[in-house]
């Protein structure tokens, strides 16, 4: 639907800026995505942001999105204050060395609402400063048969998927690590919702 | 593929903006990738577990003693494009003290910090897509953005909406600061009418007699042509 068709002009975003941190990220618990009691393949899932100078950026915020081992979405509890096993979402910021590491579950295929299969991932807004508005992007998992399949990756020029996958962690298999490259080579896609 | 939707050309900032010097080795130099509602994962709930104390929508009653500086309420409505309200939503605040600075290990601004300021605030909407803080008003603060570069006033705000698609991190500004022309950060939204959008209003209703000045800031997150959550409005 276009602008003109809209009753009201939509709040433009604004940069987080470097000081958002007593603001947005004080709750430890949005590292757990998914506690240790959560049925599911668990794992770290580490995200890193580097800048078109491949240098890490250490005030980014991250947030991730994804439904559990069976490919089912977190139940909002009934009171805020009840403890949630499978929060399905998570936000951290980013240290110095431009990383921040979630811990999860590898999320289950889903299917959309045209009857397509999408393979297993987790949905990612990027927020720091100097971007005025955050980037959306998808982390998908490196020798998933089921991404050869998936509808969103095959929007996506075949040169630049590879963008998209996390890769294992030699030293720790239970690690998955996702580049996140704001700029310049091997760039991730970024997608417009 | 595009570059940007139509609809966002103009009452979104781009994401290069070169005088806001920090898009230059961040913005992606690659045009974003369009996904077809129907692709995305707009069903997936929004986190709602986020506990709210009784004083986290009142920043003047965070800490033992009140902070300095003028007492203001900031209210208003979370809508969508098409004027529906937002209730149970999530908003978030953050912004400085009165003297303009952060409390924030990376602010180094000569501004002193008030013991009895924390600067963060959150609070959930009601039925009709409500909220309020109560605040101080925040400072203007120089940053190094470019020679003599001032920040105009501004308060944080962050909104979960209905989906990730509706999330939204925005900055509130006052009607009338002098350093609107100078803020590459404001002036990266070309489009006038989205400017405004972001100054909020003075409001003798949000004004609190003997108390504190009111300021309306409604916040309009972009809405769904699917409208998946109908049911929850």
């Amino acid at each position: 639907m276009s602008a003109e068709a809209r009753d009201l002009v939509a709040t433009p975003s604004e940069t987080v800026g470097p000081f958002f941190h007593f603001g947005l990220a004080t709750n430890p618990d949005l590292a757990v995505v998914a506690e240790p009691s959560v049925a599911g393949t668990h794992i770290a899932l580490r995200f890193r942001v580097t800048d078109g100078d491949a240098a890490p950026v250490p005030d980014a915020l991250v947030e991730i999105w994804q439904v559990d081992g069976a490919g089912a979405p977190a139940q909002r509890p009934a009171l805020p204050s009840q403890p949630v096993a499978f929060r399905g979402f998570g936000r951290l910021p980013t240290g110095d060395d431009g990383c921040c590491e979630f811990r999860t579950v590898l999320p289950g295929p889903t299917t959309d609402d045209q009857g397509r299969r999408q393979a297993a991932h987790v949905n990612v807004c990027l927020f720091a400063r100097g971007l005025l508005r955050h980037l959306h992007t998808r982390v998908y998992f490196l020798n998933d048969p089921a991404v050869a399949g998936d509808p969103v990756l095959a929007l996506v020029p075949a040169a630049r998927r590879g963008t998209l996958l996390a890769r294992p962690d030699a030293a720790e298999p239970h690690r998955w690590i996702f580049d996140l490259r704001l700029q310049g080579q091997d760039e991730t896609v970024f997608f417009d919702l | 593929m595009s570059v940007v939707r139509p609809d966002l050309a103009g009452s979104q900032p781009p994401l290069l903006y070169p005088p806001y010097r920090s898009t230059i080795r961040r913005a992606p130099s690659q045009p974003l990738i369009r996904v077809p509602e129907s692709l995305s994962d707009l069903s997936l709930p929004v986190y709602g577990a986020f506990p709210i104390a009784e004083t986290d929508n009142d920043l003047t009653r965070q800490y033992p003693g009140e902070p300095q500086g003028q007492r203001i309420v900031v209210g208003g409505r979370v809508l969508d494009e098409d004027g529906r309200p937002l209730r149970d939503t999530l908003v978030e605040m953050w912004q400085t003290n009165a003297a303009g600075r952060y409390r924030h290990a990376v602010d180094d601004h000569p501004a002193p910090l008030d013991p009895n300021f924390g600067g963060a605030g959150r609070t959930i909407t009601d039925a009709e897509g409500r909220y309020h803080f109560t605040t101080v008003r925040p400072g203007a603060y120089p940053w190094r953005n470019h020679d003599n570069a001032w920040r105009p006033a501004h308060i944080h705000f962050s909104i979960f909406g209905w989906c990730f698609r509706t999330r939204l991190i925005t900055q509130m500004y006052f009607q009338d600061d002098p350093l609107f022309a100078y803020d590459p950060v404001l002036q990266a939204v070309r489009d006038e009418r989205a400017r405004q959008r972001l100054v909020s209003r003075f409001d003798l209703t949000l004004t609190t007699p003997e108390w504190a000045l009111g300021y309306r800031f409604d916040i309009v997150v972009r809405g769904s042509a699917a409208t998946p959550f109908e049911e929850r409005v």
